[in-house]
């Protein structure tokens, strides 16, 4: 394949997976590895690097347009992602120790549970009552208020360390899959700690840059990042996940959503066969 | 001065984060220009890990090809300015912190801050 066939390809696909992934929330990284492993036949680790290059791209692209919402929490944001660079740190170190056999299969894994996060209720946790004190949370700070129809509603985290430790879970997989690992941070902020859904999200999606950032150093120093992958599928996931959050507010996506999540679906069984049987 | 509320420093940071991503895409875009100035010439093979070369996974060896402007060096470089961009943004969350005189949280970034280094001084060599 000539270099321009093969760029070009790269970067539609890129396109695409930035796109549906920015219209499903699901994110573009968590498609483009396995499309790159699977489809491109890249070397896993190569497909990692690119994915986490176009997730630093996604996340600081769409933060602009969150920040103007004013409804992320940069001290909770903060606060966490002392424990998701950390997380990402270990991860990264792990991309070396563990076979590509095992990635695939962790990646298959984890694509299956976004699947299946997608189509969760988002059921927002700002109730009427008065959230109970918590301690820790109060001396952290780590509370704010959201617009809600009454007025601004106060909130607080709840379960300070469980979501601590999560958040650690979650640098760790983005760590070592290259992805953002934003389903497993709102997991972390809007189930355990009991944060208001929309600032979980966008908390998430503000803390996916610096974990990021936290391996790069790492799959940078190990040759994971190979500029002529990561240039199309970088450029390709930012425009596409740009057109993605410009539509967002506009079209209903319940079916694009479902037809997705099938995809993903999909892809996460392949991954983990192709890992079982040694293929990646 | 007085002090800046938390919307204050996140437009600040907001700006900041548009600046840098620009500049980072234009940047990677001109490298692949660049790169496909023979566009008929042969994909490499991929699917055996070789690791990018010490020239494109060391920030010396990067500037040392970005001054013969070579593509892949473009492109990295590039791809440098995009991995700074959110630790710039820990570091004027920093300076946020500091000018509101919320010690905690100075303190709180610049762990995250020291993270970020140490990651990336492992491609500084």
């Amino acid at each position: 394949m000539s270099l321009v066939v093969f760029t070009s390809l790269l970067f539609i696909t890129s396109v695409i997976a930035g796109f549906l992934g920015s219209l499903t929330g699901l994110g573009g990284g968590v498609v483009i590895v396995p499309v790159l492993a699977l489809l491109f036949k890249v070397d896993i680790r190569y497909a990692i690097g690119a994915s986490l290059v176009s997730v630093i791209a996604t996340s600081s692209g769409a933060a602009v347009a969150y920040v103007r919402e004013g409804l992320s929490n940069i001290r909770i944001g903060m606060f966490l992602e002392v424990a998701t660079t950390l997380g990402a740190l270990l991860g990264a170190y792990l991309t070396a120790k563990v076979s590509t056999h095992w990635i695939a299969m962790v990646f298959g894994v984890v694509l299956l549970y976004s699947a299946v996060s997608s189509f969760r209720q988002k059921s927002d946790n700002v109730s009427p009552e008065p959230k109970q004190a918590n301690a820790l949370a109060e001396r952290l700070e780590l509370k704010g208020s959201y617009p809600g129809p009454n007025g601004p509603e106060p909130y607080i985290a709840q379960r300070v360390p469980l979501g601590f430790g999560i958040m650690f879970g979650a640098g760790t997989l983005s760590g070592l899959l290259g992805i953002g690992s934003g389903a497993v941070k709102v997991l972390a902020m809007d189930q355990a700690m009991k944060l208001p859904f929309k600032v979980s999200t966008t908390t998430s999606n503000f803390m996916i840059g610096v974990t990021a950032a936290a391996s790069a150093g790492i799959y940078l120093s190990r040759g994971y990042i190979d500029p002529t992958i990561a240039m199309p599928v970088m450029l390709g996931v930012l425009a596409g996940s740009l057109f993605g959050t410009h539509i967002l507010v506009k079209t209903r996506v319940k079916t694009l959503k479902n037809v997705f999540a099938l995809v993903i679906v999909a892809l996460g069984v392949e991954m983990i066969y192709s890992g079982i049987a040694g293929k990646i | 001065m007085s002090k800046p509320t938390d919307q204050d420093v996140d437009i600040s940071v907001a700006a900041m984060l548009r600046i840098g991503i620009t500049l980072a895409a234009t940047v990677v875009f001109a490298g692949g220009v660049l790169y496909l100035r023979h566009p008929w010439a042969t994909t490499p093979n991929y699917s055996h890990f070789q690791g990018a070369g010490r020239s494109l996974s060391t920030v010396s060896g990067i500037g040392g090809g970005l001054i013969h402007f070579h593509p892949q060096s473009v492109i990295q470089f590039g791809l440098l300015l995009l991995i700074a961009t959110p630790v710039a943004r820990v570091v004027l969350c920093i300076i946020g912190f500091a000018r509101q005189k919320d010690r905690l949280y100075v303190l709180v970034s610049s762990v995250v801050l020291l993270v970020l280094i140490y990651s990336l001084s492992k491609g500084a060599r």
